[in-house]
This record gives structure tokens, C-alpha cells and sequence, in this order.
């Protein structure tokens, strides 16, 4: 199966549709000097035909990604080209269904999905036929007077179809599509969109997706690149290489989900020649509640002690995006063990899976001590004061050196979360009052 | 499935050209123009500024002919404060130099009171339109329009801020020209807030008709044909029958606007809610459904397509669409040149002022004045304190029990939109019988108008009380202060301070004509800020009129600055769900 997981930098044959040339993108923070990176040499290139998939935790600037190739957001630095020419801002070609759908409310599905063509002043009669054949390809036959309000999300999601269809793009953009959606509803569409796909009646040259969703990008895409986090950035790309229409109970595509969720799980791992960035001088805590920590441990050991993720991710009904950071969490404060997609809960981690609340709190106590730096540091200032009280700000300002802004409220949540579980210290929201216990 | 050999009976209804829907729409529409064209030549009438208007007649069957062109000027002056909102809130929205500019003096003129104006523009406009009633037409329609645009265009400008993100892309995406932005994405998202704020700037509008119609102004007596001269006239001849035939009058214009105008538009307006799903129990309106239900207005719709598809591509090739990306989270560094012209105009304006002060009027009568302005205060604090005593515990029994609100509601906002004014003369004739001082009972007058806001916000926010928070205070056992401590307070404060600070400006503004009333022959004026400028007003002192006009406004920005938006942002940072 190696030869599934390779780099590719280079594609023969099919003319450049889009190009992304070392594209960087970084957001000035308010009150900062220093901007904060989210992209950071992104080089893609696909031709005619591909279906593309940029699959990545969140945080890895995915949808950021996915907007400066929409034209809605300007690069910092690096090049966009759309057949050779230059994007400077929306496109012709481009056309891209959202994750909250994003229908105009007040119009009609029939009107919604005639809007790009109202845009490009295409004439009444045109635009009308062109939009009713739309929808009866989405299968929403009949609903043309209908208000989106009045249909379920998957069906206003298949508006957000058609509304792109209706204009012919070369390239589609899909930014997480069935997220949205609930899992049944999801599947469904997915289903509709790969057949589409697979049966070459797809009204899109071509499509790049942004998902977090393994199973999603291997059932859809022939390319995957693999984005890391903190700044996004391509940690490889995956060529799916299985026969349409795809089947995920195959074999194949089973091992090829396998072997993406190995590769996410574990940061450090190579997966193509290009070489990620530097890795953060700063060991950030992964945002998981310590009670979220304790359960999955619990339900690891009840199933011996060991699994792997995307079972456990199955299991447990969780998205990948929810189950990484507790994982990650559990593998920093030393409760378990990641490799290669498996998960192995440690002595520690058993023990503290299986004693009881007052012990458990115990070790989850001297745990954080040794292995959360942030924590430790709250509770080295807080002994350091008179009456072992700070403020919250004071927290925060320290966290800003290092930290967007929201990053850092996240990081203090999460420290004050393990700090509160482990009895350490206590927090009171509304003064924003620390206060050793 | 088509067993059916012959239509159906609404079938055959929808097939016909017309049906009795059409019917009903056609005379309403017929007598529409009529009214309008019959009423408006009345405002052509000549006149002459020399002379003093003949006084209207209090013949009740005059009556209507008076509601009517107070009616008209309020439909006038609702259509330039649309205008208006629409300009002014897009601009500031889209230009962010303007908008420093912009807002902030927004927000100073909402708070300016601005009965204290008439006398300016009414010299202005005479002079505007010589030999004309139009004139005195035209300073009352501004009079209202001023009083209606402010919270109209804060919403119009305050939605344009927080439209969806992800609709803005779509938008941007498939390139929309700036027209078919503004009509498809613009205007409907902002509709919801637009519609609200102007209803109740027309209900806050009847105030400021009856006050705009009869004034005296540098010596002069102006009246024009309207409610408010009818009111005026019955007062100044002590005709009680005339007063109660003007409430009734009054009564009667507000339910036929509010059925004929404003409940259509809000049940049409419902289709502008950002919502996932329909709700169920949407606003209705039996004007809107006889007018689904006819097949006008669907025949005119479908004729003027041509039109209004040739109007779409003209406006659209105007405002098309040129690429430039939108850049959200991104500052742009300090506009150096922009701040010093601010800067510059600020200190002329503020030197300017202290000049007036000191050389004009003189520091005397300045400290007078702000001596006046701290009575006034201390009227509107008493009032806002009672109000909140008397309407809070009212407002939260009202809303908490749905049944009671449903009714009551439509009667509060009611009370709230009838024009205070109209009942002056009641109280001043209690006052003149009694004896009760006017300075204590221009508290009363000008809470006749201001202390509904603080019942009705208090009943919206009692309302809006999430079902599952109240059944846990039940179970909790949580009873009469524990009750108010832990759920009501928290609950309905964020609306509370909103109907606060509403009434605390109609009470400044009120304060204008409530602190000086009369009867027949009799005049009561209390000590205050708003007795001051009507006295400066009548004998034309423009100095003092600019100098009253002034101090009442810093007081009320000051208020609104220094406490209301800090108990606003406490609610919005502790007391929200």
C-alpha cells in the first residue's frame, strides 16, 4: 500500500488550471508587530478534470486556503493563477458551495440559483431554463417556488448546488459542503455528488474540496493534500488511486483511510518530500476538557487497553477534528502512547483510568505538574503571591506574547479546566479571579 | 388522479380574471388616490407670512379633512427618512473615513431635542417657499422627519455592519454589480430592523405633528390644518367636547394605519428573518392575505417584468461589478491626513462654542441655563425611577404569562404611539383645579408619553426569557425576591435600560412643551431647561433659543455616554443568554 501514499509535485499531461505558487497568508493581530502566519508556502498545482481535496484539522488555514482561491481573500505573498492569468479578486471560472449553505433567505430556490446568472446579465428566458434544468438535476424538481426556509438543510444544501452548477464553473470550490448536515443527510448527498462525479455529467471541470472528513476525501477526491497546523502548511499529498464508483467497505479504500488517519495523527511523521516547517518553539495544550480525557481512557481500557483511531473515532461517533485533540492530549499529559494510527494507554493512564474520583484526581494532578507547562506556570505565579490570587489578565497578557488573541483565551480555558479538575487551583469567571485551592 | 370533471369552486376563482379580493383592492386603492390627491392640493393653498393663518375651524366634521393632512405629513416624512437611512447608513457603512464622521454625529442628533428647532427651520422654510403655506407644510414635515430618521438609519447602518459573512462571499463570488448587492443582500437583510424602527418612529412621530402644526414662533401664531391646530384651537378656546372629538379622531387614525399600513408590511417583512426553518406562528395581516389573494396585483407583477428587468440591467451597468478583494480582519494603518482635518474642525467648533458663551449670551446666563438644564435632569431621573417602580413589575407579570401579552401588547405599543400632547390639557386643568405646583406636575405631564417604552420593553424582555429558565426557577422553588434576584433582573435588564434611555429622550424632548402649558387664558411654566427654550422661542431670542438648545443636548449625550451606554454594556457582557 506505500505506493498510495507518495508525492507528487509535479503532474504530466493535463494543461494548469489552477496554480498556487508558494503562497504565504498572514492576518496583522490588532496591537501586535508581529503578524500571525496561517499559510505558509503552499505550492498546488491540478489541470481539467481533477477532483482535489485539502484535508486538515482545524487550524490549518483549509478554508482560508480555499478563499484566496476564490479571490475573496488577497495572498500575502506568492502567486494564484487561474488558466495562466493572475487572481485578483473573483473569477469568471470560480464558482463555490459554502458550509452554511449561504442562501439568500428572501429569494426564492429558483431565484437563488439564478443569482451568478443574474450577475453575469445573462437574459431573463436563458436564465430561466438554465436554472430549472439545475434543479431537476439536483433533484429538486418542484421546489422552484419554494423559500429555503421551508426545505431541510439538505435540501438548501443542494440549492447551494445548483446556484454553483448554474453557472458552468471550471473549477468549483467545495468548503467542508456536508458538514453542515446531519450524518444520514450527509452520506446521501455525498453519494449523489461522487455518482455525478463518476458518470461525467458533472456540470464543473473540476473541483477543490476543503474537509476535515477522511472518510469524504478518500470517496471523492483523486488527490489529497494533507495540510499541518500552526502555520498551515502541506505536509504531502495522497494520490487515492481506487476505481469509481468507490466503495468504502472495499479493502483498498479502507487501508488508504487507514493510513491518512496514521499520517494525521501523528504530526511528525513524512509523508512526502516536502518538508514541513520547523516545528513550534512552544508546546501549546491540545483544547480537550479534562473529563473528555478521562472518559476516552476509560473506554480504551474497557477495550484493552489499545485501538485504533479511526475505529475509535467510529465508535465513539466522534469527527476526527473533536477526537485529535484529546488524544493529543492524553498523549502529552503521558496517559497514552500514539503510533501510526493506534492508540496504546500507558500504566499511568490505565491506573488513572481505574481509581476512583479521589485518586484519579490525584495522579491527573501530579500528571499536569509534569507535563503541562502552562499550568504549572499558573501555579508557580499564583504561590508566589501574597494571598495566592491573581487576575485573569494577568494570565492573558503573558499568553498574548505567544499567542493570537484567541488562541490564548483557548489556552487559558484549557489550562484553567485541568487546573480546576486537578484541584488545583479555582477560577471565578466573573471577577476573573485565579485562587490557589 | 384527475378524476375531476369540472373545476373546483376556488379553482374556478383562481381561473377568472378577477375575483372579489380584486374588487375590494380596486376601491381601496381608488379612494386611496382620491384622498390623496383631494387632501394634498390643500397645501398649495397662498398665504402670507404677514398675516397670521386663520384659525381651523372646531367643527367636528372637519375632523376628518384635519386627520388626513396630519396624516399625509406623516407619510411624508416617513418617505424622505427612508431616503435618508438608506443614503446616509450606506455611506457610512462602506466608507470608513465617512464613518467617523458619520456615526458619531448620528448619534449627537438623536439626541438633540428637536421641538427646540422649530423655530429655526420654520424661518427657514418660509423664507425657502415665499408666499406659501408650503412653507410651514414643509417645517413640519422636517419637524417629523426628524424625529422619525435617527434609529432608522442607526439600524439600516448597524445591519449593513453585520451581514453574514458567508452571504457576503456568495455574493462577492458571483460578482454581483453594487445594485443587485444592494437590492438582493443589502436592503433585505437590514429589512427586519428597518421595518420595526421605523414603525416606531411613526408612532413616535403623532408627538411631534401635533407639537409642529401650531406654533409661535418669533411673535407669529402659525397654524396649519391639522389634528394638532384642532387640539391647539380647543384649547385656547377651553372646549372640552373638541379635545375629547380630537382623542377619538386620534384613536381611530392610529388602528387604521397600523391595519391598513404597518401590519401588511410586517407580515411581508417576516420573509426577511434569518431563519433555518419557518416558524410557526409568523405575523398576519388580512390586508396581505386579500392581497395573495387577488390576481391584480400578480397580473401587474407579471406585465412590468420587462421593465423591471430593463431597470436591473441599466442600475447594474452603473454600480458594475470591479474586482477588488475583500479584506476582512485586516486595519489599514492610521489615516494621518484625515485625523488632523477632524482634529482641526473639532477645536474650531468647541472654540466656537466658548465664544458664543462667553461674548454672546455671557457666562451669567450660560451658568443659568445649565442651572435649568440640572432641574430638568432631576425631572427625568424622578420620572425614569417611578416609571421603572410602577411599569417593571406590571411589564413581567404581563410577560410572563403569554396569553395576557398577546393582548396586551398591541395595547401598550398603542398608548405609546398616541400623542401625549393630546392629553395635556387634561392635566393642566387637574393642576389648575388643585393647585399642585407645575414643577412637580410637569413630571407627570412628561411621563404621559415617555414611561410606555419602559413597560413594553420591560414586557419584550420578560418574554424573551428562555421557557426552560423559568421552569427550573419553579422547580427550584425560587419565590418573590429570590425569584426577581436570580431570573427576572438578569432577564429583562438589557431591555430595560433600551426602554430606559427611550424614555429618558422623549422626556427631554417633552420637557419643551410639558414644562409651559396652558388653558383658555391660564399659562402654568415650570423652572427647567425645556420651559426656557419655549419662552426663547416665542419672543424670537435666538441667542437664548441656540444657547437652551445647546445645553439640552450636551446634557443628554453627556447622560447617555456617562451612564446608559455603561449600564448597556454591562448588559451586554453579564446579562446576555
Amino acid at each position: 500500500m506505500a505506493d498510495t501514499l507518495t508525492t507528487e509535485t509535479q503532474r504530466t499531461g493535463a494543461a494548469a488550471l489552477l496554480t498556487i505558487d508558494q503562497l504565504c497568508k498572514s492576518f496583522s493581530v490588532p496591537g501586535k508587530s508581529i503578524a500571525l502566519s496561517v499559510l505558509e508556502n503552499i505550492t498546488i498545482s491540478m489541470g481539467e478534470g481533477e477532483f482535489v481535496a485539502l484535508l486538515g484539522r482545524s487550524g490549518s488555514g483549509k478554508s482560508t486556503l480555499l478563499r484566496t482561491v476564490a479571490g475573496l481573500i488577497p495572498p500575502t505573498t506568492g502567486k494564484i493563477e487561474l488558466w495562466s492569468e493572475a487572481v485578483t479578486g473573483p473569477s469568471q471560472h470560480v464558482a463555490m458551495v459554502f458550509q452554511s449553505f449561504a442562501l439568500l433567505p428572501w429569494l426564492t430556490v429558483q431565484e437563488n440559483v439564478e443569482l451568478g446568472l443574474r450577475a453575469r446579465d445573462v437574459p431573463l428566458a436563458q436564465r430561466r431554463d438554465r436554472a430549472l434544468a439545475t434543479i431537476d438535476m439536483v433533484g429538486l424538481d418542484g421546489f422552484e417556488t419554494a423559500y429555503p426556509k421551508e426545505l431541510s438543510g439538505g435540501m438548501q444544501q443542494r440549492v447551494g448546488f445548483a446556484r454553483a452548477f448554474a453557472v458552468h464553473p471550471d473549477l468549483l470550490l467545495m468548503d467542508e459542503p456536508f458538514s453542515a448536515l446531519d450524518v444520514l443527510t450527509a452520506e446521501n448527498l455525498r453519494g449523489e455528488i461522487a455518482r455525478l462525479w463518476s458518470d461525467g455529467t458533472f456540470p464543473a471541470k473540476s473541483v477543490l474540496m476543503v474537509t476535515h472528513n477522511i472518510e469524504e476525501a478518500v470517496l471523492l477526491a483523486d488527490r489529497i493534500f494533507i495540510l499541518g497546523t500552526n502555520p498551515g502548511h502541506i505536509r504531502g499529498e495522497v494520490v487515492t488511486n481506487l476505481p469509481r464508483p468507490r466503495d468504502r467497505t472495499r479493502p483498498d479504500f479502507k487501508a488508504v483511510v487507514g493510513q491518512i488517519y496514521a499520517a494525521m495523527l501523528n504530526p511528525e511523521m513524512e509523508i512526502g518530500t516536502l518538508t514541513p516547517p520547523e516545528i513550534a518553539r512552544y508546546v501549546p495544550l491540545p483544547h480537550a476538557r479534562a473529563g473528555g480525557i478521562s472518559g476516552l481512557l476509560e473506554v480504551l481500557v474497557e477495550e484493552g487497553g489499545e485501538g485504533d483511531a479511526a475505529g475509535l473515532a467510529h465508535s465513539l461517533r466522534l469527527e476526527v477534528d473533536d477526537l485529535l485533540p484529546i488524544l493529543d492530549a492524553a498523549a502529552q499529559l503521558g496517559f497514552a502512547e500514539l503510533h501510526d494510527g493506534r492508540v496504546l494507554v500507558t500504566d499511568a493512564g490505565r491506573e488513572f483510568a481505574r481509581a476512583d474520583t479521589l485518586t484519579s484526581k490525584e495522579i491527573f494532578r501530579a500528571h499536569v505538574l509534569e507535563h503541562a507547562p502552562l499550568v504549572q506556570t499558573v501555579v508557580e505565579v499564583l504561590r508566589s503571591r501574597p494571598r495566592g490570587v491573581m487576575r485573569r489578565d494577568f494570565m492573558l497578557d503573558i499568553l498574548d506574547e505567544h499567542y493570537p488573541e484567541e488562541e490564548a483565551e483557548r489556552q487559558f480555558a484549557t489550562a484553567v479546566d485541568w487546573g480546576r479538575y486537578a484541584e488545583l487551583f479555582e477560577y471565578e469567571a466573573d471577577d476573573g479571579l485565579l485562587r490557589l485551592t | 388522479m384527475n378524476w375531476r370533471q369540472f373545476p373546483t369552486i376556488p379553482e374556478l376563482r383562481r381561473r377568472l380574471p378577477f375575483n372579489l379580493a380584486d374588487v375590494a383592492l380596486l376601491l381601496g386603492a381608488l379612494t386611496l388616490v382620491y384622498g390623496i390627491a383631494r387632501v394634498g392640493s390643500g397645501a398649495l393653498v397662498s398665504f402670507h407670512p404677514s398675516q397670521e393663518t386663520s384659525p381651523v375651524s372646531l367643527a367636528p366634521e372637519n375632523l376628518p379633512y384635519y386627520a388626513a393632512r396630519s396624516t399625509l405629513r406623516m407619510f411624508i416624512a416617513l418617505g424622505f427618512s427612508l431616503g435618508f437611512t438608506l443614503a446616509y447608513g450606506y455611506i457610512a457603512a462602506r466608507s470608513r473615513r465617512a464613518e467617523r464622521v458619520m456615526v458619531p454625529l448620528l448619534d449627537i442628533l438623536q439626541s438633540v431635542p428637536i421641538l427646540g428647532f422649530l423655530t429655526i427651520t420654520v424661518s427657514l422654510f418660509i423664507a425657502l417657499f415665499p408666499g406659501s403655506l408650503l412653507g410651514l407644510e414643509a417645517a413640519s414635515i422636517f419637524a417629523i422627519f426628524t424625529s422619525q430618521v435617527w434609529n432608522m438609519t442607526f439600524s439600516f447602518f448597524g445591519s449593513l455592519r453585520t451581514e453574514p459573512r458567508e452571504l457576503v462571499e456568495a455574493v462577492t463570488l458571483y460578482r454581483l454589480p453594487g445594485w443587485q448587492r444592494f437590492a438582493l443582500l443589502d436592503v433585505p437583510s437590514s429589512m427586519i430592523g428597518l421595518v420595526w424602527n421605523a414603525m416606531m418612529s411613526f408612532g413616535g412621530g403623532w408627538f411631534f405633528v401635533a407639537a409642529s402644526e401650531a406654533i409661535s414662533v418669533l411673535n407669529h401664531d402659525f397654524q396649519l390644518p391639522g389634528l394638532g391646530s384642532y387640539v391647539a384651537g380647543a384649547v385656547q378656546e377651553g372646549d372640552l367636547a373638541a379635545l375629547g372629538y380630537a382623542i377619538l379622531t386620534m384613536a381611530v387614525v392610529i388602528v387604521l394605519v397600523d391595519q391598513l399600513f404597518w401590519k401588511p408590511i410586517v407580515a411581508w417583512a417576516d420573509k426577511f428573518k434569518f431563519e433555518r426553518s419557518s416558524a410557526a406562528d409568523a405575523p398576519r395581516s388580512w390586508l396581505l392575505d386579500l392581497m395573495r389573494h387577488a390576481q391584480i396585483p400578480r397580473y401587474i407583477g407579471r406585465t412590468i417584468t420587462p421593465l423591471r428587468e430593463a431597470t436591473e440591467r441599466q442600475f447594474s451597468k452603473l454600480t458594475a461589478y470591479h474586482a477588488r478583494p475583500i479584506a476582512f480582519g485586516e486595519r489599514s494603518d492610521r489615516d494621518w491626513p484625515f485625523d488632523i482635518i477632524l482634529l482641526l474642525l473639532t477645536s474650531a467648533l468647541a472654540a466656537g462654542t466658548v465664544w458664543f458663551a462667553v461674548s454672546d449670551v455671557g457666562i451669567g446666563e450660560t451658568l443659568k441655563v445649565v442651572g435649568y438644564g440640572l432641574v430638568t435632569m432631576t425631572r427625568v431621573i424622578v420620572l425614569v425611577i417611578l416609571g421603572s417602580i410602577v411599569w417593571v413589575p406590571i411589564g413581567v407579570a404581563i410577560g410572563f404569562n403569554p396569553r395576557l401579552a398577546r393582548f396586551a401588547q398591541p395595547v401598550v405599543q398603542f398608548l405609546a404611539s398616541f400623542p401625549a400632547n393630546f392629553l395635556f390639557p387634561f392635566v393642566t386643568i387637574f393642576l389648575i383645579h388643585s393647585h399642585v405646583s407645575i414643577n412637580l406636575g410637569g413630571i407627570f405631564l412628561m411621563s404621559l408619553g415617555a414611561q410606555w417604552y419602559i413597560l413594553f420593553n420591560t414586557i419584550a424582555g420578560a418574554m424573551s426569557i428562555p421557557t426552560d429558565l423559568k421552569e427550573m426557577s419553579v422547580s427550584m422553588g425560587l419565590h418573590r425576591w429570590r425569584l426577581w434576584q436570580a431570573l427576572v433582573i438578569p432577564g429583562i435588564f438589557g431591555s430595560w435600560v433600551t426602554g430606559g434611555i427611550t424614555a429618558a429622550g422623549g422626556a427631554w424632548n417633552a420637557s419643551i412643551v410639558a414644562e409651559t402649558v396652558n388653558w383658555k387664558d391660564t399659562t402654568l411654566s415650570a423652572t427647567g431647561l425645556g420651559s426656557y427654550i419655549a419662552d426663547a422661542t416665542q419672543a424670537g431670542n435666538w441667542p437664548h433659543i441656540v444657547l437652551g438648545i445647546g445645553v439640552m443636548s450636551i446634557f443628554v449625550v453627556g447622560f447617555n455616554r456617562l451612564f446608559w451606554r455603561r449600564l448597556y454594556r454591562i448588559a451586554e457582557e453579564r446579562y446576555s443568554y
